[in-house]
């Protein structure tokens, strides 16, 4: 074993691709500039990169450079979409529609806009995590006037049908989020087909540098906000602050190496991921959190039965990956996407998310598959729970609260 | 979040003493369990006791985390060779004292000293003549 932790865990963050890292560092070093000042050369090479950098993120979701504006992430992304449409369009209605399923940043922001004054629907998945759309259909009101649904879940991913809903919120002129963190470099994205209105983005998901995201805004028709952040007017208003010249260098790089080798990438990553689950099905009572097809190739969330989720986190320090947890010591916290689908609730069972990358190798997978399995038999060859199962005993049945000298 | 787990603690998780099953039958053996697998932790230790009354054997399977796995393994090294009396002795201070749990775990240790209660009690309601 190598003296660190095998690397699954992508969807927390990715590591920078090294072509990116050499792009970004002439721009810590002598081209220093400003890409707000105009009056000298520093300036304008600045501003010449950071526009470069506008086109690349641009052309992978094949929008308008225009429509891209630069923030620290996609949870700030998430905050000034929400915030800033919420506070733009209150005059016409006061009704947010989202998912439970979505991710912190925007049922955070959510929550902050129901302080204001708002209402908000957060509608339930079925086990699946797909949104059906005519659910989501029966959650618009007349006064609806945002809605906000992610395009890949970051714990089990799906892979939400974005255009129907964008349909639905277009026919009804009601503002249409899209949270897409997880999905540049994983799904082809077409801004000029699909009616989405504000698409965050995150950098370090992509292979980029942590601290740069950006939010698409669509142009036509035109969607306002209200800005978030106060100051020099950076960004037309939208965003004020100092641009980082060498973090929009790399999140240009990154997505420009995503647009040229998604295709092949996500075939080799797919290849592993089956390999992956080949390995992890043939245990016995494993399951796979979320739809089986509509999801990425890269994360793969799994439920283990009748084994404790600290003790199997602990078991593996090998792999460096997520509990999904669906475990109940004081430690973990249930994981609100694993609730959301009814797998939270159910008895005695962990989940772990395994998400995969560019950097992941064939021998990682045998790796983690081979300490998996030997890790959870031995997890369960110490439990009276796994044991009461093979006796053919359901601990679901058994009086806990009275079992005195059970099991 | 690193785990704050000592050392003698990451002993017992990866190496536990006394894994196993007693016929929960026979006269000598006493079972105990403690816990429910809602609350996250299920504890099952069982003894054999010889006929002079000392716990000749201990084992324990257990459904939890590891300050679990790792409190059932200490005690069944402590109350193997000890009379009833002694196990039944054993409080959870002392072990989540030797294991130095952190606070969060110490109802670990509680459900340890629970199941050598219930161990004892199960074999002593054996044994009522």
């Amino acid at each position: 074993m190598s003296s660190r932790p095998v690397y699954l865990d992508y969807s927390a963050t990715t590591p920078t691709d090294p072509r990116v890292v050499e792009k970004m560092v002439p721009w810590l070093y002598d081209q220093c500039g400003n890409p707000a000042s105009s009056s000298h050369v520093y300036g304008w090479e600045a501003e010449e990169a950071v526009e470069r950098a506008r086109a690349q993120v641009a052309q992978l979701v094949n929008a308008d450079p225009r429509e891209i504006i630069w923030t620290s992430g996609a949870t700030e992304s998430d905050n000034l979409a929400l915030k800033g449409a919420a506070g733009f369009y209150a005059g016409r209605g006061r009704h947010v529609v989202t998912v439970q399923t979505e991710h912190k940043a925007v049922l955070d922001t959510c929550r902050h806009l129901e302080r204001e004054g708002f209402e908000v629907t957060y509608l339930a998945v079925p086990p699946s995590g797909l949104i059906d759309p005519a659910a989501f259909q029966a959650a618009l009101r007349p006064d609806t006037i945002l809605a906000s649904v992610m395009l890949v879940n970051n714990e089990i991913g799906v892979i939400q049908d974005v255009a129907a809903l964008g349909r639905l919120c277009r026919e009804r002129d009601i503002i249409f989020h899209v949270d897409a963190a997880q999905a540049t470099g994983k799904v082809d994205i077409d801004l000029q087909s699909l009616e989405v209105d504000l698409m965050s983005f995150s950098a370090h998901k992509t292979y980029g540098p942590k601290g740069i995201g950006a939010l698409y805004i669509r142009r036509k028709p035109r969607v306002r906000l209200e800005a978030q952040m106060h100051g020099g007017g950076h960004e037309r208003g939208f965003r004020s602050g100092t641009l980082a010249t060498h973090q929009i260098v790399g999140m240009g790089e990154a997505f420009a190496l995503a647009g040229a080798e998604m295709a092949a990438e996500n075939g080799r990553i797919r290849g592993l991921r089956d390999r992956l689950w080949a390995g992890l099905s043939a245990i016995e009572g494993v399951y796979l959190n979320g739809d089986a097809d509509r999801r990425v190739a890269h994360t793969l969330n799994i439920s283990v039965d009748h084994v404790e989720g600290e003790a199997l986190m602990m078991s593996l320090k090998g792999l460096a990956v997520s509990s999904g947890s669906a475990c109940t010591s004081a430690s973990l916290e249930p994981s609100h996407v694993l609730r959301a689908l009814g797998r939270g609730d159910a008895l005695a069972h962990s989940s772990l998310r395994f998400s995969l990358g560019r950097f992941t190798s064939s021998g990682d997978i045998d790796f983690t598959v081979d300490l998996a399995a030997r890790q959870i038999q031995r997890l369960r060859d110490m439990s009276p729970l796994w044991e009461m199962v093979q006796d053919g005993i359901d601990p679901e049945t058994v009086n806990w609260a009275g079992a005195g000298g059970r099991p | 979040m690193r785990p704050a787990y000592s050392e003698k603690l990451m002993d017992h998780y990866e190496h536990p003493r006394n894994v196993g099953r007693f016929d929960q039958a026979d006269p000598a053996v006493g079972t105990g369990a403690a816990g429910t697998p809602q609350a996250g932790d299920v504890i099952r230790l069982q003894i054999k006791v010889d006929a002079s009354g000392i716990i000749e054997d201990a084992c324990f399977k257990t459904y939890g985390c590891g300050a679990s796995i790792a409190s059932s393994s200490l005690v069944t090294e402590w109350i193997k060779g000890g009379t009833l009396d002694a196990a039944m002795a054993i409080r959870s201070a002392r072990i989540a004292d030797e294991l130095s749990l952190p606070p969060v775990k110490i109802h670990c240790s509680i459900l340890a000293e629970e199941a050598i209660m219930a161990a004892v009690r199960n074999y002593k309601e054996k044994h009522q003549e």
